[in-house]
Protein backbone atom coordinates (compact mmCIF):
# COMPACT_ATOMS: atom_id res chain seq x y z
CA UNK A 1 0.00 0.00 0.00
CA UNK A 2 2.72 2.40 1.00
CA UNK A 3 4.68 1.41 -1.99
CA UNK A 4 1.80 2.01 -4.31
CA UNK A 5 1.38 5.53 -3.00
CA UNK A 6 4.98 6.36 -3.58
CA UNK A 7 4.72 5.03 -7.09
CA UNK A 8 1.76 7.25 -7.69
CA UNK A 9 3.48 10.45 -6.57
CA UNK A 10 6.44 9.62 -8.71
CA UNK A 11 4.19 9.25 -11.69
CA UNK A 12 2.61 12.58 -10.97
CA UNK A 13 5.95 14.29 -10.74
CA UNK A 14 7.00 12.73 -14.01
CA UNK A 15 3.91 14.15 -15.59
CA UNK A 16 4.74 17.48 -14.03
CA UNK A 17 8.20 17.37 -15.48
CA UNK A 18 6.82 16.77 -18.94
CA UNK A 19 4.32 19.57 -18.45
CA UNK A 20 7.13 21.83 -17.27
CA UNK A 21 9.21 21.00 -20.32
CA UNK A 22 6.26 21.72 -22.53
CA UNK A 23 5.72 25.13 -20.92
CA UNK A 24 9.38 25.94 -21.38
CA UNK A 25 9.36 24.91 -24.99
CA UNK A 26 6.28 27.01 -25.74
CA UNK A 27 7.67 29.99 -23.90
CA UNK A 28 10.91 29.91 -25.84
CA UNK A 29 8.94 29.59 -29.04
CA UNK A 30 7.11 32.79 -28.08
CA UNK A 31 10.39 34.45 -27.17
CA UNK A 32 12.17 33.31 -30.33
CA UNK A 33 11.44 36.34 -32.48
CA UNK A 34 12.37 38.89 -29.82
CA UNK A 35 15.48 37.00 -28.77
CA UNK A 36 16.50 36.46 -32.38
CA UNK A 37 16.26 40.12 -33.26
CA UNK A 38 17.99 41.03 -30.04
CA UNK A 39 20.91 38.72 -30.71
CA UNK A 40 21.23 39.77 -34.33
CA UNK A 41 21.11 43.52 -33.80
CA UNK A 42 22.27 44.06 -30.23
CA UNK A 43 23.93 41.05 -28.60
CA UNK A 44 26.09 39.95 -31.51
CA UNK A 45 27.06 43.53 -32.43
CA UNK A 46 28.34 44.14 -28.91
CA UNK A 47 30.58 41.08 -29.09
CA UNK A 48 31.67 42.13 -32.58
CA UNK A 49 32.53 45.59 -31.27
CA UNK A 50 34.95 44.01 -28.85
CA UNK A 51 36.56 42.07 -31.67
CA UNK A 52 36.68 45.09 -34.02
CA UNK A 53 38.21 47.25 -31.33
CA UNK A 54 41.31 45.06 -31.44
CA UNK A 55 41.76 45.48 -35.18
CA UNK A 56 43.30 48.01 -37.48
CA UNK A 57 40.61 47.95 -40.13
CA UNK A 58 39.16 50.47 -42.58
CA UNK A 59 36.01 48.46 -43.22
CA UNK A 60 36.45 49.01 -46.96
CA UNK A 61 38.68 45.99 -47.48
CA UNK A 62 38.77 42.61 -45.81
CA UNK A 63 42.39 42.88 -44.68
CA UNK A 64 42.31 43.73 -41.02
CA UNK A 65 45.35 43.45 -38.81
CA UNK A 66 45.12 42.40 -35.22
CA UNK A 67 46.69 45.14 -33.14
CA UNK A 68 45.75 44.10 -29.62
CA UNK A 69 45.07 47.02 -27.33
CA UNK A 70 46.84 49.55 -29.55
CA UNK A 71 43.53 51.27 -30.40
CA UNK A 72 42.83 51.79 -26.72
CA UNK A 73 46.27 53.16 -25.91
CA UNK A 74 45.93 55.50 -28.88
CA UNK A 75 42.53 56.62 -27.57
CA UNK A 76 44.05 57.59 -24.25
CA UNK A 77 46.33 60.01 -26.08
CA UNK A 78 43.73 61.24 -28.58
CA UNK A 79 42.86 64.83 -27.71
CA UNK A 80 39.86 64.89 -30.02
CA UNK A 81 38.44 61.82 -28.31
CA UNK A 82 38.80 63.34 -24.86
CA UNK A 83 37.35 66.58 -26.17
CA UNK A 84 34.26 64.68 -27.37
CA UNK A 85 34.16 62.69 -24.14
CA UNK A 86 34.26 65.88 -22.06
CA UNK A 87 31.65 67.55 -24.26
CA UNK A 88 29.27 64.62 -23.81
CA UNK A 89 29.51 64.95 -20.05
CA UNK A 90 29.37 68.76 -20.12
CA UNK A 91 26.22 68.44 -22.16
CA UNK A 92 24.81 65.96 -19.65
CA UNK A 93 25.76 68.17 -16.71
CA UNK A 94 23.95 71.14 -18.22
CA UNK A 95 20.86 69.44 -19.56
CA UNK A 96 19.89 67.13 -16.68
CA UNK A 97 19.21 69.80 -14.02
CA UNK A 98 17.64 72.20 -16.54
CA UNK A 99 15.45 69.52 -18.09
CA UNK A 100 14.27 68.21 -14.72
CA UNK A 101 13.47 71.69 -13.40
CA UNK A 102 11.63 72.97 -16.48
CA UNK A 103 9.64 69.79 -17.01
CA UNK A 104 8.72 69.59 -13.32
CA UNK A 105 7.55 73.21 -13.43
CA UNK A 106 5.31 72.52 -16.42
CA UNK A 107 4.02 69.28 -14.89
CA UNK A 108 3.21 70.99 -11.60
CA UNK A 109 1.33 73.74 -13.40
CA UNK A 110 -0.67 71.22 -15.41
CA UNK A 111 -1.36 68.92 -12.47
CA UNK A 112 -4.45 70.89 -11.57
CA UNK A 113 -7.75 69.36 -12.54
CA UNK A 114 -9.54 72.70 -12.34
CA UNK A 115 -7.23 74.28 -14.89
CA UNK A 116 -9.12 74.80 -18.11
CA UNK A 117 -7.44 73.77 -21.35
CA UNK A 118 -4.80 71.69 -19.67
CA UNK A 119 -4.92 69.01 -22.34
CA UNK A 120 -4.38 71.67 -24.99
CA UNK A 121 -1.32 72.94 -23.13
CA UNK A 122 -0.05 69.42 -22.71
CA UNK A 123 -0.39 68.78 -26.44
CA UNK A 124 1.52 71.97 -27.23
CA UNK A 125 4.39 71.11 -24.90
CA UNK A 126 4.51 67.60 -26.22
CA UNK A 127 4.63 68.32 -29.95
CA UNK A 128 8.42 68.81 -30.17
CA UNK A 129 8.88 65.33 -28.64
CA UNK A 130 7.16 63.50 -31.46
CA UNK A 131 8.76 65.39 -34.33
CA UNK A 132 11.86 64.20 -36.13
CA UNK A 133 14.97 65.38 -34.27
CA UNK A 134 17.06 65.70 -37.41
CA UNK A 135 14.39 67.78 -39.14
CA UNK A 136 14.00 69.98 -36.09
CA UNK A 137 17.77 70.43 -35.99
CA UNK A 138 17.89 71.59 -39.61
CA UNK A 139 15.00 74.01 -39.14
CA UNK A 140 16.58 75.34 -35.97
CA UNK A 141 19.75 76.19 -37.88
CA UNK A 142 17.62 78.69 -39.77
CA UNK A 143 15.58 79.89 -36.84
CA UNK A 144 18.71 80.61 -34.80
CA UNK A 145 20.80 81.72 -37.76
CA UNK A 146 22.20 85.23 -38.15
CA UNK A 147 19.39 86.02 -40.57
CA UNK A 148 16.77 83.98 -38.75
CA UNK A 149 13.70 85.10 -36.85
CA UNK A 150 15.22 84.85 -33.36
CA UNK A 151 18.05 87.26 -34.10
CA UNK A 152 15.65 89.43 -36.08
CA UNK A 153 13.35 89.69 -33.07
CA UNK A 154 16.15 90.24 -30.55
CA UNK A 155 17.63 93.06 -32.63
CA UNK A 156 14.23 94.61 -33.26
CA UNK A 157 13.53 94.59 -29.53
CA UNK A 158 16.94 96.19 -28.86
CA UNK A 159 17.99 93.30 -26.63
CA UNK A 160 21.14 92.86 -28.68
CA UNK A 161 22.89 95.30 -31.02
CA UNK A 162 23.92 92.92 -33.75
CA UNK A 163 22.86 89.36 -34.58
CA UNK A 164 24.52 86.61 -32.56
CA UNK A 165 25.82 83.56 -34.36
CA UNK A 166 24.51 81.08 -31.80
CA UNK A 167 25.77 77.96 -33.53
CA UNK A 168 28.86 79.34 -35.22
CA UNK A 169 30.43 80.71 -32.06
CA UNK A 170 32.30 78.15 -29.98
CA UNK A 171 31.30 79.99 -26.80
CA UNK A 172 27.55 79.60 -27.29
CA UNK A 173 27.25 76.54 -29.52
CA UNK A 174 27.04 73.81 -26.88
CA UNK A 175 24.71 75.85 -24.70
CA UNK A 176 22.47 76.48 -27.71
CA UNK A 177 22.31 72.74 -28.36
CA UNK A 178 21.37 72.20 -24.72
CA UNK A 179 18.53 74.72 -25.00
CA UNK A 180 17.20 73.13 -28.18
CA UNK A 181 17.34 69.61 -26.71
CA UNK A 182 15.68 70.92 -23.58
CA UNK A 183 12.83 72.25 -25.66
CA UNK A 184 12.68 69.11 -27.78
CA UNK A 185 12.52 66.51 -24.98
CA UNK A 186 10.87 68.46 -22.19
CA UNK A 187 7.43 66.98 -22.91
CA UNK A 188 8.60 63.42 -22.19
CA UNK A 189 9.95 64.33 -18.77
CA UNK A 190 6.84 66.39 -18.08
CA UNK A 191 4.74 63.25 -18.61
CA UNK A 192 7.06 61.29 -16.29
CA UNK A 193 6.65 63.96 -13.60
CA UNK A 194 2.89 64.05 -14.13
CA UNK A 195 2.77 60.29 -13.55
CA UNK A 196 4.66 60.87 -10.29
CA UNK A 197 2.51 63.82 -9.25
CA UNK A 198 -0.68 61.86 -9.80
CA UNK A 199 0.55 59.48 -7.12
CA UNK A 200 0.40 62.27 -4.53
CA UNK A 201 -2.96 61.94 -2.71
CA UNK A 202 -5.26 64.96 -2.92
CA UNK A 203 -5.78 65.26 0.83
CA UNK A 204 -2.08 66.05 1.20
CA UNK A 205 -2.68 69.33 -0.65
CA UNK A 206 -5.82 70.00 1.39
CA UNK A 207 -4.02 69.38 4.65
CA UNK A 208 -1.26 71.75 3.58
CA UNK A 209 -3.76 74.47 2.71
CA UNK A 210 -5.48 74.08 6.06
CA UNK A 211 -2.11 74.40 7.78
CA UNK A 212 -1.71 77.71 5.98
CA UNK A 213 1.00 76.75 3.53
CA UNK A 214 1.06 78.72 0.28
CA UNK A 215 1.64 77.08 -3.09
CA UNK A 216 5.39 77.46 -2.99
CA UNK A 217 5.68 76.04 0.53
CA UNK A 218 3.37 73.17 -0.33
CA UNK A 219 5.53 72.38 -3.31
CA UNK A 220 8.95 72.50 -1.67
CA UNK A 221 8.11 71.01 1.71
CA UNK A 222 5.43 68.49 0.90
CA UNK A 223 5.14 67.58 -2.77
CA UNK A 224 8.84 67.54 -3.66
CA UNK A 225 9.88 65.05 -0.96
CA UNK A 226 6.99 62.80 -1.99
CA UNK A 227 7.93 62.67 -5.66
CA UNK A 228 11.70 62.58 -5.09
CA UNK A 229 11.93 58.79 -5.70
CA UNK A 230 10.26 59.21 -9.12
CA UNK A 231 12.62 62.12 -9.68
CA UNK A 232 15.57 59.82 -9.16
CA UNK A 233 14.43 57.49 -11.94
CA UNK A 234 13.70 60.44 -14.21
CA UNK A 235 17.17 61.87 -13.56
CA UNK A 236 18.83 58.58 -14.47
CA UNK A 237 16.80 58.24 -17.67
CA UNK A 238 17.58 61.84 -18.57
CA UNK A 239 21.31 61.38 -17.92
CA UNK A 240 21.51 58.22 -20.02
CA UNK A 241 19.51 59.75 -22.87
CA UNK A 242 21.61 62.89 -22.86
CA UNK A 243 24.78 60.86 -23.32
CA UNK A 244 23.25 59.24 -26.41
CA UNK A 245 22.64 62.56 -28.18
CA UNK A 246 23.39 62.46 -31.90
CA UNK A 247 20.61 63.65 -34.24
CA UNK A 248 20.42 67.23 -33.00
CA UNK A 249 24.20 67.69 -32.84
CA UNK A 250 24.80 66.08 -36.22
CA UNK A 251 22.23 68.23 -37.99
CA UNK A 252 22.81 71.51 -36.16
CA UNK A 253 26.57 71.80 -35.80
CA UNK A 254 28.20 68.58 -37.12
CA UNK A 255 30.26 68.79 -33.93
CA UNK A 256 31.66 72.22 -34.80
CA UNK A 257 32.75 74.96 -34.70
CA UNK A 258 36.25 73.53 -34.24
CA UNK A 259 34.91 70.46 -32.38
CA UNK A 260 33.33 72.68 -29.70
CA UNK A 261 30.15 70.58 -29.77
CA UNK A 262 31.68 67.28 -30.82
CA UNK A 263 30.14 64.52 -28.69
CA UNK A 264 31.06 60.84 -28.68
CA UNK A 265 28.35 59.86 -31.15
CA UNK A 266 29.48 62.40 -33.73
CA UNK A 267 33.12 61.49 -33.07
CA UNK A 268 32.46 57.78 -33.66
CA UNK A 269 30.36 58.49 -36.72
CA UNK A 270 33.08 60.65 -38.24
CA UNK A 271 35.81 58.12 -37.50
CA UNK A 272 33.85 55.14 -38.78
CA UNK A 273 31.73 56.33 -41.67
CA UNK A 274 33.00 59.58 -43.03
CA UNK A 275 35.86 60.09 -45.38
CA UNK A 276 36.46 63.74 -44.52
CA UNK A 277 39.47 62.84 -42.38
CA UNK A 278 40.97 60.19 -44.62
CA UNK A 279 40.26 56.47 -44.51
CA UNK A 280 37.50 55.38 -42.14
CA UNK A 281 38.80 53.48 -39.11
CA UNK A 282 36.20 50.99 -37.96
CA UNK A 283 38.45 49.32 -35.41
CA UNK A 284 39.50 52.54 -33.77
CA UNK A 285 35.91 53.89 -33.79
CA UNK A 286 34.71 50.64 -32.19
CA UNK A 287 37.21 51.06 -29.40
CA UNK A 288 35.97 54.60 -28.77
CA UNK A 289 32.32 53.51 -28.87
CA UNK A 290 32.96 50.61 -26.49
CA UNK A 291 34.98 52.69 -24.09
CA UNK A 292 32.19 55.23 -23.99
CA UNK A 293 29.43 52.58 -23.76
CA UNK A 294 31.28 51.15 -20.77
CA UNK A 295 31.48 54.59 -19.19
CA UNK A 296 27.73 55.11 -19.68
CA UNK A 297 26.91 51.76 -18.06
CA UNK A 298 29.22 52.48 -15.12
CA UNK A 299 27.60 55.87 -14.64
CA UNK A 300 24.13 54.36 -14.92
CA UNK A 301 24.96 51.78 -12.25
CA UNK A 302 26.60 54.43 -10.07
CA UNK A 303 23.59 56.74 -10.26
CA UNK A 304 21.31 53.82 -9.50
CA UNK A 305 23.36 52.97 -6.41
CA UNK A 306 23.29 56.58 -5.23
CA UNK A 307 19.55 56.68 -5.80
CA UNK A 308 18.84 53.54 -3.78
CA UNK A 309 21.12 54.72 -0.97
CA UNK A 310 19.39 58.10 -0.87
CA UNK A 311 15.93 56.58 -0.87
CA UNK A 312 16.91 54.51 2.16
CA UNK A 313 17.49 57.66 4.18
CA UNK A 314 14.49 59.63 3.02
CA UNK B 1 -14.20 86.88 0.71
CA UNK B 2 -14.79 88.90 -2.43
CA UNK B 3 -11.25 90.13 -2.39
CA UNK B 4 -10.00 86.58 -2.21
CA UNK B 5 -12.09 85.66 -5.21
CA UNK B 6 -10.66 88.45 -7.38
CA UNK B 7 -7.19 87.51 -6.22
CA UNK B 8 -7.76 83.95 -7.30
CA UNK B 9 -9.13 85.11 -10.63
CA UNK B 10 -6.05 87.24 -11.23
CA UNK B 11 -3.84 84.33 -10.35
CA UNK B 12 -5.70 81.98 -12.71
CA UNK B 13 -5.48 84.39 -15.63
CA UNK B 14 -1.80 84.92 -14.89
CA UNK B 15 -1.32 81.15 -15.04
CA UNK B 16 -3.10 80.99 -18.38
CA UNK B 17 -1.06 83.84 -19.86
CA UNK B 18 2.11 82.12 -18.73
CA UNK B 19 1.16 78.65 -19.97
CA UNK B 20 -0.18 79.91 -23.29
CA UNK B 21 2.93 82.04 -23.79
CA UNK B 22 5.18 79.06 -23.21
CA UNK B 23 2.96 76.95 -25.46
CA UNK B 24 3.19 79.43 -28.32
CA UNK B 25 6.96 79.67 -27.96
CA UNK B 26 7.01 75.87 -27.94
CA UNK B 27 5.24 75.45 -31.26
CA UNK B 28 6.48 78.63 -32.94
CA UNK B 29 9.29 76.81 -34.82
CA UNK B 30 6.75 74.51 -36.45
CA UNK B 31 4.39 77.34 -37.34
CA UNK B 32 7.35 79.27 -38.75
CA UNK B 33 8.45 76.27 -40.79
CA UNK B 34 4.99 75.63 -42.20
CA UNK B 35 4.58 79.32 -43.03
CA UNK B 36 8.00 79.41 -44.70
CA UNK B 37 7.15 76.40 -46.81
CA UNK B 38 4.32 78.36 -48.40
CA UNK B 39 6.37 81.51 -49.01
CA UNK B 40 8.19 82.40 -52.19
CA UNK B 41 11.94 82.91 -51.91
CA UNK B 42 11.82 86.75 -52.07
CA UNK B 43 9.01 86.91 -49.56
CA UNK B 44 10.86 84.58 -47.23
CA UNK B 45 13.74 87.03 -46.92
CA UNK B 46 11.47 90.06 -46.67
CA UNK B 47 9.16 88.65 -44.04
CA UNK B 48 11.29 86.65 -41.62
CA UNK B 49 9.16 86.60 -38.51
CA UNK B 50 5.68 86.48 -39.97
CA UNK B 51 3.52 83.41 -39.83
CA UNK B 52 1.08 84.36 -42.60
CA UNK B 53 2.43 84.28 -46.16
CA UNK B 54 1.05 87.21 -48.20
CA UNK B 55 0.94 85.18 -51.35
CA UNK B 56 0.86 81.47 -50.49
CA UNK B 57 2.41 79.17 -53.06
CA UNK B 58 2.88 75.43 -53.27
CA UNK B 59 5.87 75.74 -55.60
CA UNK B 60 8.24 74.63 -52.86
CA UNK B 61 6.41 71.38 -52.34
CA UNK B 62 6.15 70.64 -56.04
CA UNK B 63 9.85 71.41 -56.51
CA UNK B 64 11.19 69.16 -53.77
CA UNK B 65 8.64 66.41 -54.33
CA UNK B 66 9.61 66.00 -57.97
CA UNK B 67 13.15 67.30 -58.30
CA UNK B 68 14.62 66.38 -54.92
CA UNK B 69 13.03 62.94 -54.64
CA UNK B 70 10.96 63.70 -51.57
CA UNK B 71 8.21 61.58 -53.10
CA UNK B 72 10.55 58.59 -52.94
CA UNK B 73 11.70 59.48 -49.43
CA UNK B 74 8.11 59.76 -48.29
CA UNK B 75 7.22 56.31 -49.62
CA UNK B 76 10.43 54.83 -48.19
CA UNK B 77 9.62 56.25 -44.77
CA UNK B 78 6.11 54.81 -44.86
CA UNK B 79 7.32 51.37 -45.98
CA UNK B 80 10.10 51.18 -43.39
CA UNK B 81 7.84 52.44 -40.62
CA UNK B 82 4.92 50.13 -41.36
CA UNK B 83 6.94 46.93 -41.65
CA UNK B 84 9.20 47.58 -38.68
CA UNK B 85 6.14 48.41 -36.56
CA UNK B 86 4.51 45.12 -37.52
CA UNK B 87 7.63 43.13 -36.61
CA UNK B 88 8.11 44.97 -33.32
CA UNK B 89 4.47 44.55 -32.38
CA UNK B 90 4.39 40.82 -33.04
CA UNK B 91 7.67 40.09 -31.30
CA UNK B 92 7.09 42.21 -28.19
CA UNK B 93 3.53 40.92 -27.85
CA UNK B 94 4.60 37.29 -28.00
CA UNK B 95 7.58 37.78 -25.72
CA UNK B 96 5.51 39.85 -23.30
CA UNK B 97 2.92 37.04 -23.19
CA UNK B 98 5.53 34.43 -22.33
CA UNK B 99 7.20 36.64 -19.72
CA UNK B 100 3.98 37.89 -18.19
CA UNK B 101 2.18 34.53 -17.87
CA UNK B 102 4.79 31.86 -17.31
CA UNK B 103 7.84 31.10 -15.28
CA UNK B 104 10.32 29.43 -17.56
CA UNK B 105 14.01 28.70 -17.45
CA UNK B 106 15.93 31.82 -18.46
CA UNK B 107 13.02 34.24 -18.03
CA UNK B 108 14.72 36.41 -15.44
CA UNK B 109 18.00 36.35 -17.32
CA UNK B 110 16.24 37.56 -20.49
CA UNK B 111 14.50 40.30 -18.56
CA UNK B 112 17.76 41.44 -16.97
CA UNK B 113 19.58 41.52 -20.31
CA UNK B 114 16.75 43.44 -21.97
CA UNK B 115 16.59 45.93 -19.10
CA UNK B 116 20.35 46.39 -19.11
CA UNK B 117 20.19 47.32 -22.78
CA UNK B 118 18.57 50.66 -21.95
CA UNK B 119 21.99 51.99 -21.09
CA UNK B 120 23.73 50.86 -24.28
CA UNK B 121 23.95 53.74 -26.74
CA UNK B 122 23.16 52.96 -30.38
CA UNK B 123 26.52 54.41 -31.31
CA UNK B 124 28.22 51.50 -29.54
CA UNK B 125 26.52 48.93 -31.76
CA UNK B 126 26.08 50.84 -35.00
CA UNK B 127 29.34 49.73 -36.61
CA UNK B 128 28.75 45.96 -36.23
CA UNK B 129 25.06 46.45 -37.04
CA UNK B 130 26.19 47.94 -40.32
CA UNK B 131 28.43 44.90 -40.85
CA UNK B 132 25.57 42.51 -40.00
CA UNK B 133 23.33 44.17 -42.58
CA UNK B 134 26.23 44.15 -45.04
CA UNK B 135 26.79 40.43 -44.57
CA UNK B 136 23.11 39.90 -45.43
CA UNK B 137 23.72 41.94 -48.59
CA UNK B 138 21.05 44.40 -47.48
CA UNK B 139 22.99 47.65 -47.11
CA UNK B 140 21.10 50.44 -48.83
CA UNK B 141 17.89 48.42 -49.13
CA UNK B 142 14.61 49.03 -47.41
CA UNK B 143 14.59 45.49 -46.04
CA UNK B 144 17.90 46.13 -44.30
CA UNK B 145 16.48 49.29 -42.79
CA UNK B 146 13.31 47.51 -41.67
CA UNK B 147 15.15 44.64 -40.01
CA UNK B 148 17.72 46.76 -38.22
CA UNK B 149 15.05 49.23 -37.13
CA UNK B 150 13.08 46.32 -35.65
CA UNK B 151 16.20 45.00 -33.91
CA UNK B 152 17.18 45.90 -30.39
CA UNK B 153 15.44 45.33 -27.11
CA UNK B 154 12.30 47.55 -27.17
CA UNK B 155 12.30 47.40 -23.39
CA UNK B 156 9.37 49.76 -22.89
CA UNK B 157 7.07 47.70 -25.12
CA UNK B 158 8.15 44.45 -23.49
CA UNK B 159 7.43 45.89 -20.06
CA UNK B 160 4.04 47.19 -21.18
CA UNK B 161 2.99 43.81 -22.57
CA UNK B 162 4.50 41.84 -19.70
CA UNK B 163 2.70 43.82 -17.03
CA UNK B 164 -0.53 43.70 -19.03
CA UNK B 165 -0.47 39.91 -19.42
CA UNK B 166 0.46 39.49 -15.76
CA UNK B 167 -2.87 41.08 -14.88
CA UNK B 168 -5.08 38.84 -17.01
CA UNK B 169 -7.04 36.37 -14.82
CA UNK B 170 -5.92 32.74 -14.93
CA UNK B 171 -9.45 31.43 -15.52
CA UNK B 172 -9.49 32.63 -19.12
CA UNK B 173 -6.53 30.50 -19.98
CA UNK B 174 -7.84 27.45 -18.19
CA UNK B 175 -11.18 27.74 -19.94
CA UNK B 176 -9.55 27.81 -23.34
CA UNK B 177 -7.34 24.88 -22.34
CA UNK B 178 -10.45 22.86 -21.51
CA UNK B 179 -11.84 23.82 -24.88
CA UNK B 180 -8.79 22.08 -26.33
CA UNK B 181 -6.69 25.07 -27.37
CA UNK B 182 -2.92 24.72 -27.37
CA UNK B 183 -0.69 27.59 -26.22
CA UNK B 184 -0.61 29.24 -29.58
CA UNK B 185 -4.36 29.03 -30.08
CA UNK B 186 -4.94 30.43 -26.60
CA UNK B 187 -2.62 33.29 -27.41
CA UNK B 188 -4.19 33.93 -30.77
CA UNK B 189 -7.86 33.65 -29.87
CA UNK B 190 -7.99 34.71 -26.23
CA UNK B 191 -5.03 36.91 -25.40
CA UNK B 192 -4.50 38.90 -28.57
CA UNK B 193 -7.98 40.43 -28.64
CA UNK B 194 -7.59 41.38 -24.97
CA UNK B 195 -4.40 43.36 -25.34
CA UNK B 196 -5.68 45.77 -27.99
CA UNK B 197 -5.20 48.89 -25.82
CA UNK B 198 -1.55 48.06 -25.13
CA UNK B 199 -1.02 47.07 -28.75
CA UNK B 200 -2.39 50.43 -29.89
CA UNK B 201 0.03 52.24 -27.61
CA UNK B 202 2.94 50.20 -28.91
CA UNK B 203 1.94 50.80 -32.53
CA UNK B 204 1.67 54.56 -32.05
CA UNK B 205 4.95 54.88 -30.16
CA UNK B 206 6.94 52.68 -32.52
CA UNK B 207 5.43 54.41 -35.55
CA UNK B 208 6.65 57.74 -34.28
CA UNK B 209 10.07 56.40 -33.33
CA UNK B 210 10.61 54.54 -36.58
CA UNK B 211 9.44 57.57 -38.57
CA UNK B 212 11.91 59.79 -36.74
CA UNK B 213 14.90 57.43 -36.76
CA UNK B 214 18.02 59.11 -38.05
CA UNK B 215 21.30 57.41 -37.19
CA UNK B 216 20.45 53.95 -38.55
CA UNK B 217 18.98 55.10 -41.88
CA UNK B 218 21.80 57.62 -42.24
CA UNK B 219 24.48 54.99 -41.88
CA UNK B 220 22.67 52.33 -43.91
CA UNK B 221 21.87 54.58 -46.89
CA UNK B 222 25.18 56.45 -47.11
CA UNK B 223 25.88 55.16 -50.60
CA UNK B 224 22.33 54.63 -51.71
CA UNK B 225 20.24 57.82 -51.88
CA UNK B 226 17.28 55.94 -53.36
CA UNK B 227 16.49 54.28 -50.01
CA UNK B 228 16.73 57.39 -47.86
CA UNK B 229 13.97 58.18 -45.42
CA UNK B 230 12.64 61.71 -44.94
CA UNK B 231 14.81 62.35 -41.88
CA UNK B 232 17.97 61.52 -43.83
CA UNK B 233 16.70 62.94 -47.11
CA UNK B 234 16.21 66.40 -45.66
CA UNK B 235 19.68 66.33 -44.12
CA UNK B 236 21.20 65.39 -47.47
CA UNK B 237 19.09 68.02 -49.24
CA UNK B 238 20.34 70.68 -46.85
CA UNK B 239 23.92 69.62 -47.54
CA UNK B 240 23.40 70.07 -51.28
CA UNK B 241 21.11 73.11 -51.34
CA UNK B 242 22.10 75.39 -48.47
CA UNK B 243 20.36 78.40 -50.00
CA UNK B 244 17.00 76.83 -50.74
CA UNK B 245 15.45 77.69 -47.38
CA UNK B 246 11.86 77.51 -48.49
CA UNK B 247 12.52 74.12 -50.08
CA UNK B 248 14.02 72.87 -46.83
CA UNK B 249 11.04 74.22 -44.92
CA UNK B 250 8.71 72.37 -47.29
CA UNK B 251 10.70 69.15 -46.80
CA UNK B 252 10.55 69.60 -43.05
CA UNK B 253 6.80 70.15 -43.24
CA UNK B 254 6.34 66.94 -45.22
CA UNK B 255 8.44 65.09 -42.66
CA UNK B 256 6.74 66.26 -39.47
CA UNK B 257 3.09 66.88 -40.41
CA UNK B 258 2.12 63.18 -40.60
CA UNK B 259 3.42 62.43 -37.11
CA UNK B 260 1.90 65.58 -35.65
CA UNK B 261 -1.51 64.62 -37.07
CA UNK B 262 -1.14 61.04 -35.84
CA UNK B 263 -0.15 62.31 -32.42
CA UNK B 264 -2.98 64.80 -32.08
CA UNK B 265 -5.55 62.09 -32.77
CA UNK B 266 -3.88 59.33 -30.79
CA UNK B 267 -2.10 61.27 -28.06
CA UNK B 268 -3.90 59.51 -25.24
CA UNK B 269 -2.22 56.22 -26.14
CA UNK B 270 1.18 57.78 -26.53
CA UNK B 271 1.06 59.65 -23.25
CA UNK B 272 -0.23 56.59 -21.40
CA UNK B 273 2.56 54.49 -22.85
CA UNK B 274 5.22 56.91 -21.68
CA UNK B 275 3.66 57.26 -18.24
CA UNK B 276 3.31 53.47 -17.99
CA UNK B 277 6.98 53.05 -18.84
CA UNK B 278 8.18 55.14 -15.91
CA UNK B 279 5.71 53.53 -13.55
CA UNK B 280 6.97 50.03 -14.28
Amino acid sequence: MKREKRWKTQKVSKKQVIEQLKVNAWCWLFMALAVGFYILFQGYPIICSIQYSLLDWSGMTSNATFVGLANYTELLRDELFWNAFANSFKYMGMIVPLELAVSLFLAYMLNNEKLRGRSLYRTMYFIPVITTASVVGIIMVFILGVQGPVNHALVALNIIDSPVNFLGNAKYALLTLVVISLWKDCGTYMIYWLAGLQGVPKDVYEAATIDGADRRQTFFHIVLPLIAPTGGIIAILCAINSLKVFDIVKTMTEGGPYYATDVIATYVYRTAFSSEIGMPRLGYASAAALFFGGAVIVIGLGLNAIKSRLSKYV
Amino acid sequence: MNKEKTLRKIRTSFTHVLLAGIGLAWIYPFLWMIAASFKSQPEFFKNRLGLMPDDPTIDNFVRIWNKADFGTYFINTIVVTVFSVVIVLVMTMMAGYAMGRFKFVGRNLCMAIFLGSIAIPLVSTIIPTYEVVKSMNLVGTKLGLILSQAGGAHVIFLLLFTSFFEGVPKELEEASKIDGCNYFQTFFHVMMPLCKPVATTVVIMETIWAWNAFMLPLVLTLNNPASRTLAVGLYAFKGENTVDWTGIAAGGTIAVIPVIILFIFMQKHFVEGIAGAVKS
